[in-house]
């Protein structure tokens, strides 16, 4: 891939050392305009070296500011007498390393989704196990519905629909002893369709 | 600094804005040399409480442990320049690997001195104690060289600072394992071989610890 300004060729690489290593010079000795065409400058060589180090297209920006950052603080170890985009790319490049290292280290350890808890499904159903579930669930409102009325309303107040016995009894204008009584033989017939033995206990 | 970073056109305003003139690194070389004079100046110092003639009779009794001597002072010299050449980005990590051969020297040398106690009835090998004041005296003059040597690397940039500061490590160990033979009037043996590597290595572990955290800070 070639990258406008960072001279991919050997002619192009020539004429940006040639730019950007008197700039730097410029810089170290406190000007604060060749300091800004030079930094400018820099960015396509940053982004370039940033993704060919494999550094995602939306952590590239991160990048770009680190070595932004790094080149400030390192900018008195620059020797004018060397090439300037070596010592930039060795920046860069580590740069980019530190950035993929940390990118690697957060996905061991955290996912960003913050609707997970509502919305994700659980990772580790297949999709078997899902039909399975679904399935049980069908024959699960089935037997319910084929309880008699009593049972089916205790099991429907009490269990499902998780009211206070107090509550089912106002609903349902049943005695509470009337619904605990029936709940449990709701249980015992539900236990023993769903588990094969249909119409042993109801 | 995090609205800073939202752009780089913003994050270039800012550092440019109160741009300054900086004082441009003096080469690594050199830097290296300025370290090397501070340990000639601790072992000139040093010297003025030693029995330099013991010293004398010392390597002159035994000449293979002038070898050891130059492996350790030429580790010492070699690890100091890997470490300033470090902290210039430009330069290869590789350059860590140059205290090598004096590291191959020094450790081959002494392991030829233990030899030599077996063979030689009258060497005179240290005891357990002369042994741990060995560790100490390694141990305590590796302090003020790491300092020293960690302060003049932070003027650097370096891009590993584990790496730098393991290598300065060595540097100091192997210089306070040279000022050592100052007052060390002992032949090597096993057990004081195995002590200079263990404060060796405990000067280099506590380095790549706390100076990596000093030199990632910088």
């Amino acid at each position: 891939m070639r990258v406008a300004g960072t001279g991919s060729d050997g002619a192009g690489a020539a004429e940006v050392e040639a730019r950007l290593a008197p700039l730097m010079a410029a810089a170290q000795d406190g000007d604060p305009s060749a300091y800004q065409r030079l930094l400018r400058a820099c960015l396509p060589l940053v982004r370039a070296t940033a993704r060919s180090q494999g550094v995602p297209a939306d952590r590239v920006d991160d990048v770009v500011q680190e070595v932004l950052l790094a080149v400030h603080r390192a900018r008195r170890t620059y020797d004018p007498a060397r090439p300037f985009t070596p010592w930039l790319r060795a920046i860069a490049q580590r740069r980019s390393i530190d950035a993929l290292r940390r990118q690697g280290r957060q996905r061991t350890r955290e996912v960003y989704a913050p609707l997970a808890y509502e919305s994700y499904p659980d990772p580790t159903a297949t999709a078997a196990q899902v039909l399975e579930q679904s399935d049980r669930g069908q024959r699960l409102r089935a037997a319910v519905a084929a309880l008699p009325e009593g049972q089916r309303q205790a099991v429907e107040e009490l269990a499902l629909q998780e009211r206070t016995l107090d509550e089912a009894s106002a609903s349902t204008g049943r005695a509470k002893g009337a619904l605990k009584v029936n709940l449990h033989r709701a249980l015992k017939g539900l236990r023993a369709r769903l588990s094969g033995g249909e119409g042993r206990n109801v | 600094m995090s609205d800073l970073r939202s752009s780089p056109d913003v994050l270039i305003q800012a550092l440019t804005a109160d741009l300054s003139p900086v004082r441009r690194l003096v080469p690594p070389p050199l830097r290296a040399l300025g370290w090397l004079a501070a340990v000639g100046g601790s072992a000139a110092a040093l010297a003025c409480f030693a029995d330099l003639g013991a010293v004398a009779r010392r390597l002159a009794a035994a000449p293979d442990m002038w070898l050891a001597v130059t492996g350790s002072l030429l580790t010492a010299v070699l690890a100091a320049l890997a470490a300033f050449q470090t902290v210039v980005p430009d330069r290869k990590p590789a350059w860590a690997l140059l205290p090598l051969p004096g590291l191959l020297l020094w450790a081959s040398a002494s392991g030829l001195g233990c030899l030599r106690t077996w063979f030689v009835p009258e060497a005179q090998a240290a005891n357990l104690a002369e042994a741990r004041s060995c560790l100490v005296f390694i141990l305590g003059v590796s302090v003020p060289l790491s300092v020293l040597l960690v302060a003049m690397l932070r003027r650097g940039y370096s891009l590993r600072p584990n790496l730098t500061a393991t290598t300065g490590g060595l540097a100091a160990a192997a210089a306070a394992a040279t000022l050592l033979n100052l007052f060390h009037p002992y032949d090597a043996a096993a057990t004081d071989l195995a002590v200079h590597a263990l404060a060796v290595t405990i000067v280099i572990l506590a380095n790549r610890t706390l100076s990596g955290r000093v030199l990632r800070a910088a």
